[in-house]
């Protein structure tokens, strides 16, 4: 299936944001946005991949081998680990609304006024 | 730099015949086809668990699985990647969150 | 607005979102037709030009090393966040003292699980400084080493030894340690800058071997300096967190 890959990316997309549409816990949301961000990882190494093409990594295989593209994995390379920094920042967020407001609702912290 | 550009793009055919180095295509896209309906499934699990504790067991679990999709996707520098941070660093931050929560819920 | 109004209106957009996306779909080539010359020129030129195996790495620190060094930024502004937001509010609590009370920690932790964690700190160190150190030669490189390397320590405070785990990473040797990988970073393109060449201009020696570990120039240095940073920020998220979850159980006894 020439196209499978992007069906399931935005399966995967769909399914998380609706994890977080109908969410009652604010980690629960902070965790179905990680759902939501690994989709892309899977759309990026999806656009640039070769039919029949090794890792692009030159160390023991001959020089002028086709390999895959290598840009998009060094795209992917650093959102991996940039993104669990920003969600890691979500969570401190979430620590601090709970404290505040002692509850992890998200529909009862819109009510509340501080 | 700029006289090897041309060169390169001239050179730089598609796929050449299958030498000893490349991967069998039909079994890598059965493999990736199997992997792709399990990151689905996955990310369903994930998304439609509720207790956010064991989400975050489950977010571990997602996380292998996607970097065995992205090995499958000849990306090792991903799965390395995705392995660490997905399946260790995460939900390790998470249940930290989670306990810090829970204490003060007591 | 009520939940069942909530996943209607959800529906209908995500819809409108699919019908755009599958669209757009049917102009791609498809899955595995990588059409663009972009990933083929790259894969023929970087090793001639870099002496790096790893395209990947070299393509992240040398071909796209402006976007990376934003990258990292994001990844220090993301922990310096999170350190602010969780001593202030550790300060809140203890109405204003700096000193936390480090009691007890209370070892819910199984000898096996405690055996299992210590044995496997040295050998995950020492792979995570491997993989921070072969960016230029095989599927590694600064984020993955750091993070690896970050997990090492994290293993010392899952064995139980919360007072170890605070004592060889206090929070002032982990800031000044993120803050000179950051830094670090930063200075190699302005060396280059000073040098007379543009920023992040690969201005050291290249090596004679394509793929050896002193090889490709400053490919391998910016990739040491950004696992120190990651592992640094890591495991200055960790740490606030655990001490938060300290905080509480000794505050929660002492009451």
């Amino acid at each position: 299936m020439s196209y499978l890959p992007f069906f399931v990316v935005a399966w995967i997309l769909g399914v998380g944001l609706y994890g977080i549409v109908t969410s009652r816990h604010l980690v629960h949301q902070i965790i179905c946005l990680i759902v939501v961000q690994s989709s892309t990882y899977v759309l990026l190494l999806g656009v640039g991949y070769v039919t029949g093409a090794v890792a692009p990594y030159f160390y023991d295989i001959p020089l002028h081998t086709p390999a895959v593209d290598p840009v998009v994995q060094a795209l992917a390379l650093t959102d991996v680990v940039v993104e669990a920094a920003v969600t890691a920042l979500l969570l401190a967020f979430a620590i601090q609304a709970h404290k505040r407001f002692g509850t992890l609702d998200p529909h009862e912290l819109v009510e509340l006024k501080g | 730099m700029t006289p090897a550009v041309p060169g390169a793009l001239a050179a730089a055919a598609p796929l050449a015949a299958v030498t000893p180095y490349t991967v069998q295509p039909a079994l890598m896209e059965t493999l990736q086809v199997l992997l792709l309906i399990l990151v689905a499934a996955g990310a369903t699990v994930v998304a439609l668990t509720r207790v956010p504790v064991r989400q975050a067991v489950a977010l571990s679990a997602y996380g292998l699985l996607l970097a065995v999709l992205f090995l499958a996707f000849q990306a090792p520098d991903v799965t390395l990647s995705e392995l660490v941070v997905g399946a260790v660093a995460l939900p390790v931050l998470l249940l930290l969150a989670l306990a810090r929560v829970r204490r003060r819920e007591k | 607005m009520t939940p069942a109004l909530r996943r209607g209106l959800f529906l209908v957009g995500i819809a409108g979102f699919l019908a755009f996306y599958l669209w757009g779909l049917t102009r791609l080539p498809g899955f595995g037709r990588y059409p663009g010359p972009y990933g083929f020129v790259i894969n023929r030129i970087a090793v001639g030009e870099t002496n790096a195996t790893g395209v990947v790495s070299a393509v992240n620190f040398e071909y796209r090393g402006f976007d990376t060094v934003g990258e990292e930024f994001i990844l220090f502004a993301a922990a310096t966040g999170v350190a602010t937001v969780l001593r202030h509010l550790r300060d809140e609590q203890e109405g204003g003292g700096s000193e936390t009370v480090f009691g007890e920690p209370s070892s819910g932790t199984t000898d096996a699980v405690r055996l299992a964690s210590l044995v496997f700190v040295g050998p995950v160190a020492l792979f995570g400084w491997f993989l921070a150190s072969h960016a230029q030669t095989s599927p590694s490189g600064g984020f993955q080493g750091g993070v690896v390397l970050a997990t090492a320590f994290v293993l010392i405070y899952l064995a139980g030894q919360f007072l170890s785990f605070r004592r060889i990473s206090p929070a002032d040797l982990t800031d000044s340690v993120g803050s000179v990988g950051a830094a670090g970073f930063a200075a190699i393109g302005l060396t280059a800058v000073v040098l007379g060449f543009a920023y992040l201009y690969n201005f050291l020696p290249l090596g004679t071997v394509p793929g050896a570990v002193s090889s490709s120039g400053t490919i391998a240095l910016i990739s040491f300096f950004v696992g120190i940073e990651v592992a640094a920020a890591f495991i200055l998220i960790v740490g606030e967190l655990v001490e938060q979850t300290l905080l509480i159980r000794t505050a929660g006894r002492q009451s």
